[in-house]
């Protein structure tokens, strides 16, 4: 190889560095189209509203969905959820009410969560907004302090509440708001994480979620398509037999294909929710819900 | 918080079926809690009963096989929609339920 072409491929693998970077940060409508494109030829017989139902609307899910709809019937979160409103119509000692802490009283509010405070240089997720509210009241609840990690109950307390806020928008269609730079830095990270191949499998959040949607993983884990999974958070599980917030949901999938999680409420997730949430634009929030 | 009882009718072909979803831990005695090693005390609901307009039509004994948060259902012939259904449960501790609901005249 002379020096000239030895330049020259220098120079080519340098263009390609730059062009892969470039890729890596195409803006998030290009995002969005490619991956509703992506679904819409993956699934032609599935409809973009369809896919408010989460997996139970992918091919081959019939006997999940059979399961599915004889749950909605009498709906088992149905105790949890009764719990979270009550938490959150009881007035705090001062006499004001979660509602006070939110714009129009907490009704339909939820779809633009989470979203990018310039005041905290945070994205911002119901739970830390309600976490909040409680601290701004000076009351305390066992999850205002809690390491959501280990105390279950706790975490589930927060669940029901959370599930309860987002009741109050549910038909709502998701519209996140990118405009700050910093909401953009953190979609940029959750985008990351999402195709980022972790733990002893190996796998990343799409190769299951977009490649295998509509699949099971190890006979009994059935994949969801990632377009519409977070609208269905808080939701029940029956495994689990309770509702349970989407940061424990992400938990367990890392745990999974054996990973480290992450914490609960911690950054990346939080960076990881406004990824997903952004490309299920559109999609009407249904949580709380029964999902696999 | 209290336990709660929650009830929801569902009429077809005339058939009225009464559904019952009871917030209830349903301990077998047998579980040992991981922190303490001690065994968790049995606590479960003994008998559940379903009446309509006052008159009992079914009763069911239960016991520490039934899984925790229970949801029942009976299906009762000759109900009527505006007939009132009632539902009261009792545990090993004492504690007790009940929830009441009206048949609804539109079928589920």
């Amino acid at each position: 190889m002379t020096a000239a072409t030895k330049r020259l491929w220098i120079v080519c693998a340098a263009l390609a560095i730059a062009a892969g970077a470039a890729a890596a940060h195409a803006a998030p409508t290009d995002d969005l189209k490619q991956f509703r494109e992506f679904f819409k030829n993956k699934f032609p017989t599935v409809k973009f509203d369809d896919y408010a139902d989460g997996l139970y609307a992918l091919p081959g899910m019939d006997d999940y969905r059979a399961q599915w709809e004889a749950l909605n019937e009498f709906p088992p979160y149905e105790l949890g959820l009764a719990e979270g409103k009550k938490e959150w119509q009881t007035p705090f000692k001062n006499g004001k009410t979660y509602a006070g802490c939110f714009k129009n009283g907490g009704k339909n509010t939820a779809q633009h969560y989470p979203y990018w405070s310039d005041a905290g240089n945070e994205v911002r997720t119901v739970e830390m907004d309600l976490i909040d509210c409680l601290k701004k009241n000076g009351e305390e609840r066992a999850f205002t302090t809690a390491d959501l990690d280990k105390d279950a109950k706790a975490r589930v307390q927060l669940a029901n509440l959370t599930a309860a806020f987002y009741q109050l928008s549910q038909g709502q269609r998701v519209s996140i708001d990118l405009s700050k730079p910093g909401a953009l830095q953190a979609y940029e990270e959750g985008k990351k994480f999402w195709w980022q191949r972790r733990g002893q499998l190996n796998f990343a959040c799409a190769n299951c979620h977009m490649d295998l949607a509509g699949r099971n993983l190890g006979g009994n884990q059935p994949l969801s398509a990632a377009l519409g999974h977070p609208i269905a958070w808080p939701a029940f599980r029956t495994v689990w037999g309770q509702l349970e917030t989407i940061h424990q949901r992400y938990a367990t999938c890392n745990s999974q294909v054996r990973a480290k999680p992450a914490k609960h409420g911690s950054k990346i997730y939080n960076h990881l929710q406004l990824y997903e949430t952004y490309l299920s634009t559109g999609l009407p929030l249904t949580a709380p819900t029964v999902r696999n | 918080m209290a336990r709660q009882t929650r009830i929801r009718t569902k009429v077809q072909d005339g058939i009225t079926e009464i559904l019952v979803l009871v917030s209830h831990p349903m301990e077998t005695g047998q579980r040992i809690d991981p922190a303490t090693k001690e065994k968790i005390p049995a606590h479960w609901i003994q008998k559940i009963t379903f009446s309509v307009n006052g008159k009992e039509v079914a009763v069911a004994d239960m016991g520490v096989g039934v899984s925790k948060d229970p949801l029942l259902g009976v299906k009762v012939k000759g109900a009527k929609p505006g007939d009132k259904v009632r539902v009261t449960w009792s545990d090993n501790n004492g504690e007790s339920g009940e929830a009441e609901t009206t048949i609804s005249a539109t079928p589920a």
